[in-house]
């Protein structure tokens, strides 16, 4: 099914459930789903599972999200920042989870679950805190660690042009975590700057084809 | 190692240290440089060295940090800092770089560090303090993803403790993965990996000491490149 076309950010994230885990786009800023992370404070689910590259920047965005207290355990790569204050605050109170993992397993992990592998063997990390209690298998000469999927619930993620029917299109480094996480969630939610008809992009630039898309939020471009 | 082994006066300042490293990659490398000081190198690379910058956010040969009018959010490096886009870069998502690096695509990466091994194992994301949070990034697929890995650091910590050091005491990024140590003293190359059984470090670049003084103040056995 083609993705619907949304004009209201509220309306993409109503039906996101209690303890979903839910994928976040973006690089610190770059590819950021903002307007949709607001929209899901707005909205109210709680007990969330949230994976992102950073665990929130100062007090907007996922950082609202966090304080807010709607959200169980983290996962990321790079928690820790200047501006990190507000999960900084909640980790060391005990209040929430953090499952710390680097960032080329993040996406990889990601990728599996998009591309339905069971598991994979992936020689980050092997000797390590963070592949403690991991499966280590030596694959020709070299020492491998069993890294397992991270499937989403929802994928909320940030383009920059997306035809009416799904097919997306990113701008330079917000691309970032954007084409995985929208293989690998349930429901995948784009928030997009611009929505040209179907047949106004050029099908050799798309980066996620529509397949994977469920709901592209444009203010405006809902159809009539 | 095409620069014989020689005695400077002085100690390496930050920007000696990245002007040493940046004559060593090779021209045409592809290379990443990580955060902090690493980054200075870009500074010193010869002008048509071809050297093609990755940076694992998800983009190949991004030009100087932005100045007023070029800064765009949406076009920054690891670091987050805003940069620019040279003629022939390209932009992929995060799974294809960090496929870049574990599949041996990348030439070079220099990183910084708390404290290398002997036998190359590196410690540069975790001071293991109790009450520290980790954070990793990209440093632990770096460390093992690049054909050589380079690290640029102090040779001593600020209260006087080597490191470089027989075994990190410091939780480990990566395994044996470290190939070469620039350090404002000296210039190191790990020997482990290249069959050399007293495991000793061959040290050239000597900067404001000597061999016999590097002797005495380090705990693993070094020799003259």
């Amino acid at each position: 099914m083609s993705a619907r076309v949304l004009d209201s950010y509220a309306e993409s994230v109503a039906d996101v459930a209690d303890g979903s885990t839910v994928l976040v786009g973006g690089f610190g800023m770059a590819g950021m789903p903002v307007e949709l992370i607001d929209a899901l404070i707005d909205q109210g689910a709680k007990d969330l599972v949230i994976v992102s590259n950073n665990a929130g920047n100062g007090d907007t965005g996922l950082a609202a999200l966090l304080a807010a207290k709607r959200v169980r355990k983290v996962i990321c790569s790079f928690p820790r920042q200047s501006d990190s204050w507000v999960f900084d605050g909640l980790y060391r109170a005990g209040e929430i989870e953090l499952e710390v993992v680097p960032q080329g397993n993040l996406a990889e992990r990601m990728r599996a679950a998009g591309a339905g592998i069971g598991a994979f063997f992936c020689p980050t990390g092997v000797g390590t805190p963070l592949t403690e209690g991991k499966e280590i298998r030596e694959i020709d000469g070299r020492a491998y660690a069993l890294e397992y999927p991270i499937k989403g619930d929802v994928a909320l993620i940030k383009a920059h042009t997306a035809d009416r029917m799904g097919n997306l299109v990113y701008r330079r480094t917000a691309r970032n975590f954007g084409p995985v996480m929208a293989t690998a969630a349930r429901t995948v939610i784009a928030q997009v700057g611009h929505v040209v008809e179907v047949g106004g992009l050029d099908p050799e630039t798309v980066v996620t084809p529509s397949i994977y898309v469920d709901r592209v939020v444009c203010p405006g471009a809902q159809e009539a | 190692m095409s620069t014989p082994a020689s005695t400077g006066t002085a100690p390496r300042g930050k920007h000696t240290l990245a002007a040493a490293i940046a004559r060593d990659v090779p021209d045409g490398a592809y290379a990443n440089l990580g955060i902090g000081q690493p980054t200075l190198v870009s500074d010193h690379l010869r002008p048509g060295s071809g050297v093609v910058l990755h940076t694992e956010n998800g983009m190949l040969n991004f030009g100087p940090a932005a100045v007023e009018d070029e800064v765009d959010e949406e076009l920054i490096n690891a670091g987050k800092i805003p940069v620019t886009e040279l003629p022939g870069a390209a932009y992929f998502h995060h799974a294809d770089s960090f496929a870049m690096m574990r599949g041996g695509h990348l030439d070079v990466c220099v990183l910084g560090a708390f404290q290398v091994s002997a036998n190359g194992d590196l410690a540069n994301w975790h001071t293991g303090a109790p009450d520290a949070i980790p954070a990793v990034g990209g440093a632990m697929d770096l460390a093992i993803g690049a054909e050589q890995v380079w690290v640029m650091m102090t040779l001593f910590a600020k209260d006087g403790s080597p490191k470089v050091v027989p075994a990190c005491t410091y939780p480990l990024t990566g395994l044996a993965c470290v190939d070469r140590v620039y350090t404002d003293l000296a210039t190191f190359e790990i020997t482990a990996s290249r069959g050399r059984a007293d495991g000793a470090l061959l040290v050239r670049d000597l900067s404001g000491t000597t061999l016999s003084a590097l002797s005495d103040r380090l705990e693993v056995p070094v020799v003259l490149a």
